[in-house]
């Protein structure tokens, strides 16, 4: 990991334009890094520190994959709500769930510009 | 460290719930306290595993057993098996369906990412009768180094 800032899950929030859906309580967490994929075997494969995951599925699998890989939050784009099964799925494995409206490219890029690094 | 054995039946209709082994087998680690870069490679293998049961095997046994040093991750499905286990070991190689693709799987990924977190890797398979993988990890501290 280099040179990163690490962003609060509620400033994640704000520049994203999110609204939480579970994980009120992990607001105040950190993360330091994050990642954008459809492709859940490719965050399994390459994702080494624990962060945050960007996704355009809408999968009880996408909120799992976070869970092995420890991550902290999981950000559907595109405005996608996930259901109450995915949500409850990651409310038990204290993850919180963020929804915004930017499609993928915008959402990462304005998490890269304000300080937030890519996974390494 | 309590020792542990775990033993799972996954359901292969079932894309939804297909994962609860893995998450289970992962909080179990967590509880007895096992080393977090341990956690992380088994929670990995075993997942995707799990998954390659589902979409490809059609469901079936998994079992875990770790003494605090050696774990070892059986997965047994009676699936189509597969033709070609060298081609299927291959980075990109799928035959998964369109289907499946769009759930987010299916890039030829899974296995040779189980091999590259396992410490040991064997995958035994006969067409039309099933596929066996066979997984041993250690707790070696070297690996974090
Ligand atoms: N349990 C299984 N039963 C039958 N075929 C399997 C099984 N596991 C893997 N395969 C075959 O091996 C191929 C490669 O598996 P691998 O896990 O590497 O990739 P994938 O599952 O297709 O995609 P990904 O894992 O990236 O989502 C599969 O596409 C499938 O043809
Ligand atoms: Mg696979």
């Amino acid at each position: 990991m280099t040179g990163c800032d690490a962003l609060k899950l509620k400033n994640i929030m704000e520049i994203l334009e999110a609204d939480s859906l579970t994980g009120h309580d992990l607001l105040d967490a950190e993360v330091h890094s994050a990642c954008g994929s459809d492709l859940m075997s490719d965050v399994l494969a390459f994702v080494k520190e624990q962060g945050m995951l960007l996704t355009g599925l809408c999968n009880p699998q996408v909120v799992r994959t976070a869970e092995m890989m420890d991550m902290r939050c999981v950000v559907f784009v595109r405005g996608k709500t996930p259901g109450a099964d995915i949500v409850d799925l990651a409310s038990d494995g204290g993850i919180a769930v963020l929804t915004t409206p930017f499609r993928m490219y915008e959402a990462c890029g304005r998490l890269y510009a304000a300080g937030l690094s890519q996974e390494d | 460290m309590e020792p542990l054995t775990l033993r799972y039946t996954v359901d292969g209709d079932s894309f939804t719930t297909a994962g609860e082994a893995s998450t289970d087998m992962k909080r179990s680690l967590k509880r007895i306290g096992a080393d977090a870069d341990l956690i992380r490679r088994a929670s990995i293998c075993m997942y995707e595993g799990e998954i390659n049961m589902v979409i490809h095997g059609g469901g079936g046994q998994a079992s875990v057993t770790f003494d605090g040093q050696k774990m070892e991750i059986v997965l047994t499905d009676r699936g189509k098996g597969i033709p070609d286990i060298e081609a299927a070991m291959r980075e990109g190689f799928s035959t998964a369906t369109q289907e499946v693709r769009d759930l987010g799987f299916g890039a030829g990924m899974g296995l040779p990412n189980m091999k590259r977190y396992a410490d040991e890797m064997v995958v035994e398979s006969k067409v039309g009768a099933g596929t066996t993988v066979r997984m041993v990890l250690y707790d070696d501290p070297q690996r974090n180094a």
